[in-house]
């Protein structure tokens, strides 16, 4: 799991001047502890990233719990929530991502039929 | 076996019933509806229409805490901006970039935009508590705003998860022991859209903005209040510079003390009348007329008078505006410019289409809180019977009467009364409420109209029923006798016209007397000389005789 809060922190702040390669996804998953919804998502982005975005993504999962104040920077509500840092525009998918269409279609990996 | 019964007899004893824990407001008026503020650790929901004043009476809650009851409070707006509620707000003198600073309050505004949010499977508001909770912690928050959380319902999608949602959060603010306001807005049927009533059933507050004949009031209710006695009317409030202020008209018992102290009149002979002394102070007096009958100059007289006494006086105007009122009066030689410089005299001068009759009643109610005057002057009162609302004009009067009483304030009013019609009635019916009631008439007779004085009534004294002649000369009101003689009252130049004839036919008199008079001692003179001729006669007929004789 790469939930490291420190890294986050760095990762957060250079998101954008590390700009890389057109068609590289920074995806951030913001999770609550190990809640049932919590672990499914991880689980469940995991699988959709190496399936689809293999090699030109970075995905940092935070747990709210460990880090609280970063819900009120990054406006999260819903847990667990996705925000797709990079490529702009911002997205968010909330939800346990378990459809995995919806998910694709929300990161303009697959564009709605 | 001792022991217990000392114990169970402590209990029996009558004591203070336990009072629902209830956290202060601080908003003026709020906490006497609801007997101290709202229910202490729990969630109070506050609904209304729009622009109806919920975010300020949250905004309000939070503020009064944070610097008078030492209860830092976090703002969870859903609607506004941080900088624009800091905005919105520092109009009412709240500075919340202070509190902020200083720790005792944080905002948190959430953002939430339909259109970047995608749904994939199950979710829950954990983020939301968490982002609650810790900004609870941080500046250990005992009091929680959670401003229209029903946009929730706008910028999430499935309404089935977010009802679930919401009532755990509402459970969990009460976990967490904060007092909470959750406001929203009024749906067709319900207090609010989603139904949050069904959720935050410990204390609802319903705001309302009404409109009837063209003007607005603000009012509040008490809906419900578990486990406290609250007033259940709806209260009128206002918003203005210093926040909301509720006017709690809930002391309608006729409990005022009567003062015996007399204040004058500012008119010596009409305080003669008045049983040698004056109005009552703290009695409501009401001067009624027709129009140009000199109401309002007896009102300046007897704010003169109060000012002169060093009181303070609040004069009401719904006609004239200040400056007018000053020119007036400086024509009959009262002027009250002095006063108003020295600080003893205010006038606020409104019309009464200004606001709707419960605003003016608060706003009355507020700028005497402010001022206390030892007099009030509201000249004049019909002025508010616009259309059909004679019963709200009467029962805002009473209300208002009541209050002045209760604070030893005498009250002043001028009734117009419509020519025609009888004038010992009000528009405003409230002749009742009244205890000393003053009646200018105009007479007319002789090709003019005279202006007359009476006392219809004035309660605990002994007063005079006679009719006085009231001249308004540029030195003031003076009252003069009418003429009562078999012709009956006159007054004016009839008066003067019969003042005239009775010198005329005193003057007649003297000169017939004075005419008997000369003659009689004419007719003495005559006499007294016939009889010394007589005895000068006979004196010389005695000579003679007793020469003879002798």
């Amino acid at each position: 799991m790469t939930a490291n809060p420190d890294r986050l922190g760095q990762a957060g702040e250079k998101a954008a001047p590390r700009k890389a390669a057109p068609g590289h996804y920074i995806l951030k998953l913001y999770v609550a502890g190990q809640s049932p919804k919590s672990v499914s998502a991880i689980t469940n982005i995991k699988k959709i990233c190496e399936e689809n975005l293999q090699g030109r993504y970075e995905l940092d999962v935070i747990d709210l719990y460990q880090q609280p104040q970063l819900a009120q920077g990054e406006q999260i509500i819903a847990i667990p929530t996705l925000i797709r840092k990079l490529p702009p525009p911002l997205r968010r998918i909330i939800g346990d991502m378990s459809n995995t269409e919806r998910v694709l279609v929300g990161l303009d990996i697959r564009k709605k039929a | 076996m001792t022991n217990p019964k000392p114990a169970s007899k402590a209990k029996s004893t009558p004591k203070a019933r336990p009072q629902l824990p209830k956290s202060p407001t601080g908003i003026q008026g709020l906490d006497e509806i609801t007997g101290g503020g709202l229910p202490k650790g729990r969630p109070t929901l506050v609904c209304g229409g729009a622009g109806c004043g919920k975010t300020l009476l949250a905004m309000e809650f939070l503020v009064r805490g944070a610097t008078e009851f030492n209860e830092p409070g976090v703002f969870m707006a859903f609607e506004e901006n941080a900088n624009d509620l800091t905005q919105n707000v520092a109009s009412l003198g709240f500075d919340l970039e202070d509190l902020v600073a200083r720790k005792k309050m944080v905002l948190d505004f959430v953002y939430i935009e339909r259109s970047e949010i995608e749904e994939s499977g199950e979710y829950d508001l954990e983020g939301l508590f968490i982002r609650l909770g810790s900004a609870i912690a941080s500046i250990g928050a005992k009091r929680v705003v959670l401003d229209t959380v029903e946009s929730l319902f706008a910028g999430l999608p499935n309404p089935l998860i977010l009802r679930a949602e919401l009532r755990r959060l509402f459970r969990w603010l009460k976990d967490k022991g904060v007092t909470a306001i959750i406001t929203g807005e009024r749906g067709e049927g319900t207090l609010t859209r989603q139904g949050l009533e069904e959720y935050v059933s410990d204390c609802v507050i319903v705001l309302d903005h009404r409109v009837s004949e063209q003007t607005s009031s603000r009012r509040l209710r008490v809906v419900k209040y578990r486990g406290s006695t609250h007033g259940t009317n709806e209260y009128p409030f206002l918003i203005d510079e210093d926040g909301i202020s509720v006017l709690p008209v809930t002391s309608l018992g006729l409990q005022h003390i009567a003062s015996f102290e007399r204040v004058s009149s500012g008119v010596a002979r009409l305080d003669a009348m008045l049983g040698g002394a004056g109005y009552y102070r703290g009695s409501s007096v009401l001067i009624s007329g027709t129009a140009g009958t000199g109401k309002s100059s007896l009102a300046a007289h007897f704010a003169d008078a109060a000012c002169r006494r060093g009181e303070r006086v609040l004069f009401f105007s719904f006609e004239e505006s200040p400056s007018q009122i000053m020119r007036n009066m400086r024509s009959i030689g009262i002027d009250l410019q002095p006063w108003i410089k020295n600080g003893l005299l205010q006038i606020h001068a409104d019309r009464p289409s200004s606001a709707g009759l419960e605003t003016h009643l608060a706003l009355k109610h507020k700028l005497i809180g402010v001022f206390k005057p030892q007099v009030v002057i509201m000249d004049p009162l019909n002025s508010f019977v616009i259309g059909d609302n004679q019963i709200e004009v009467k029962s805002m009067l009473m209300r208002l009467v009541d209050f002045l009483k209760t604070r030893q304030i005498t009250g002043l009013f001028t009734n117009l009364a419509q020519s025609g019609s009888p004038v010992e009635q009000t528009d405003v019916a409230i002749s009742s409420i009244i205890d000393t009631w003053l009646l200018l008439r105009d007479i007319d007779s002789g090709g003019e109209r005279n202006r007359c004085l009476s006392i219809l009534k004035s309660r605990g004294m002994a007063h005079s029923n006679q009719i006085r002649e009231f001249l308004l000369t540029d030195h003031g009101v003076e009252l003069r006798d009418v003429y009562v003689g078999p012709e009956g009252v006159l007054t004016g130049s009839a008066r003067l016209t019969k003042e005239a004839e009775n010198e005329a036919t005193l003057l007649i008199r003297n000169q017939e007397v004075e005419l008997r008079r000369v003659e009689l001692e004419r007719k003495r003179t005559t006499l007294e000389a016939q009889i010394a001729m007589l005895r000068a006669e006979f004196a010389v007929q005695e000579v003679a005789s007793s020469k003879i004789i002798g």
